[in-house]
């Protein structure tokens, strides 16, 4: 009975998917302007041509996430452990990370591109590098770190009050339970929208083209320029997606398993 | 019970494409005739083909920019790009108040689809490449590149293309000028690219680049407007056999392309494009001459 039930609704399931894109690729296909819309953004030579180039220019974006990343996660956990504390002595520190996480949570990337990129290095303070790639990681850390640590934070809170209670009355200091005990699950907690966050950074790598380096989207828009066909940004969509689709599946296990862990019993 | 119901309302979705599917199939050809006709039609303002009846469309990008356009109004008639378009719009026959301009973005100008101007004027060179998705009319203007410096930066001294190799070179995405630094100038380093001449001109203030690659009209207004103490420090002479030409872009297979070039050539024919030209760019043949390897 359970047997049969589930290939009943696996049949359903494939049926209706095939339904579902024959029906779309009917209407897109038979439309009016399909045959133009297919030689400006599906043509196969000018994904080929444009292809190589992008696929190089992203090594710039892979550069940056991964310097980026790093970055992020320590960034995020000092912001999220200042704003987590508990001393009065600290209280400068947590008003410092609240404004901090309100103000770069607030402004655009594009922005704090813009501010960086040109307006540090017109500065020309001694010292200060005026790569316009070390400004953009710069301006994406110190945005992302926001975001992030507020997933820190939550996963900090999660954690609930008896764990630091028996931490302390095993008599580990504060900065002890929130390193041994508090941490260690609040972390593992987090990890999903961790990376959800990380996926959103591997797209936003592309906004730093606006300050000048060639990354893969503005090589992708140079082709597209140059040659008035939109294939190279379909060609940039997918190389952004052979990083992305992975890591959210990864996402997608991930929380699979957090909640047969932690869950009850699924309904279907 | 639940199965059957998403059963039935599958077949109802596959009714429902099928018709919609028949439908479109339906419009194609109508749409295919009516271009053909029009071909054929005759260059009479009452027989032109236009996105609006007895209105002349023209798309151009917002902002416009001087030398081709003024105070950002295309309708006034000043700057080189409008006073040749209303020239074209007089010789088609069209009064200045039957002209309406519309805001047209570079992407915008080639996206597929119906477009919403009868021709784009926004100094688009004109490229077999991009021939391919839009049609372009006759050249009305033949571009050299220039190159944009600091008067006070080591770039403001280079006289040939090896000086300019060390340099790191910044351009407009969209323009040709890239094309310009990656195949003639060859540089040591990838050069940079932006979005627009304020982009540009924050990265000269950053020092990120040392010069940057522009159409010459625009380098002199960059030079001498946008950018303080910047100055020309060269043009190039046409990089290949035939001139860089800018172009206006219409949809492909437009018949009203035709007619603009029989109105682009008597105006070349009574030098009255000359004298337009000489009015508004007169000042761009000064810059000194930087001598390419053709």
């Amino acid at each position: 009975m359970e047997r049969r039930r589930k290939r009943r609704s696996g049949l359903i399931a494939a049926v209706s998917t095939v339904v579902l894109f024959t029906v779309l690729t009917a209407v897109i296909v038979t439309s009016d302007g399909w045959p133009e819309v297919r030689a400006s953004f599906f043509s196969w030579d000018s994904f080929t041509a444009s292809f190589p180039e992008i696929l190089r220019a992203f090594k710039l974006n892979v550069q940056i996430f991964v310097v980026a990343e790093v970055c992020i996660l320590v960034f995020a956990m000092l912001l999220a452990v200042a704003r987590s504390s508990r001393s009065p002595v600290l209280f400068p520190v947590r008003v410092l990370a609240t404004v901090y996480v309100d103000l770069f949570r607030g402004v655009p990337i594009l922005l704090v591109l813009f501010l960086l990129g040109f307006g540090v290095p017109a500065l020309r303070l001694d010292g200060v590098p005026s790569s316009p790639v070390f400004w953009a990681t710069t301006s994406l850390v110190l945005a992302y770190s926001a975001y992030v640590s507020e997933v820190y934070r939550a996963g900090i809170e999660s954690v609930h009050e008896s764990q630091r209670a028996a931490a302390r009355s095993l008599g580990l200091s504060n900065v002890q339970a929130l390193r041994f005990v508090v941490l260690p699950q609040a972390v593992r907690r987090v990890i999903p929208p961790l990376l959800n966050d990380f996926i959103s950074l591997q797209k936003d790598t592309a906004l730093v083209g606006v300050i000048g380096p060639i990354e893969a989207a503005r090589e992708a828009q140079i082709y597209a320029s140059r040659t008035f066909n939109f294939t190279s940004y379909v060609a940039a969509a997918a190389i952004f997606l052979a990083i992305t689709i992975p890591l959210t599946r990864m996402t997608d296990w991930l929380i699979g398993r957090q909640r047969e862990r932690t869950g009850g019993t699924r309904v279907a | 019970m639940r199965a059957s119901g998403i059963a039935w309302k599958l077949a109802g979705l596959t009714l429902a494409v099928a018709l919609v599917a028949a439908a479109c199939g339906g419009d194609d050809d109508d749409a295919g005739s009516a271009t053909t006709d029009a071909a054929a039609a005759s260059c009479d303002k009452a027989d032109l083909t236009l996105v609006e009846d007895g209105t002349l469309t023209i798309g151009t990008d917002s902002p416009a920019f001087p030398p081709w356009f003024e105070d950002d109004d295309p309708a006034n008639g000043q700057g080189f790009e409008s006073a040749v378009a209303y020239a074209v719009a007089d010789e088609l026959g069209f009064t200045a108040d039957e002209v309406t301009w519309t805001v047209v973005p570079f992407n915008n100008a080639f996206a597929p689809g119906e477009k919403d101007f009868d021709f784009d004027i926004n100094q688009v060179s004109i490229t077999d490449e991009r021939a391919e998705a839009v049609d372009f009319s006759d050249g009305y203007y033949d571009v050299n590149q220039a190159i944009v410096g600091f008067s006070d930066s080591p770039a403001a001294s280079a006289t040939s293309i090896e000086d300019l190799q060390a340099l790191k070179l910044g351009a407009q995405v969209g323009t040709t000028s890239l094309d310009f630094i990656n195949e003639v100038i060859q540089p040591e380093q990838e050069p940079f690219v932006y979005n627009d001449n304020n982009a540009a001109k924050a990265a000269l203030d950053a020092q990120q680049i040392d010069a940057v690659v522009l159409d010459l009209p625009t380098a002199f207004y960059v030079s001498a407007v946008e950018i303080e103490g910047t100055e020309v420090i060269g043009q190039f002479p046409p990089a290949g056999d035939a001139p860089e030409q800018f172009g206006m872009v219409f949809e492909k297979g437009n018949p009203l392309r035709d007619c603009v070039n029989q109105a682009l050539a008597s105006l070349e024919a009574s030098g009255d494009l000359a004298a337009i030209q000489q009015e508004w760019l007169s000042d761009v043949v000064e810059a000194p001459v930087i001598p390419i390897d053709n």
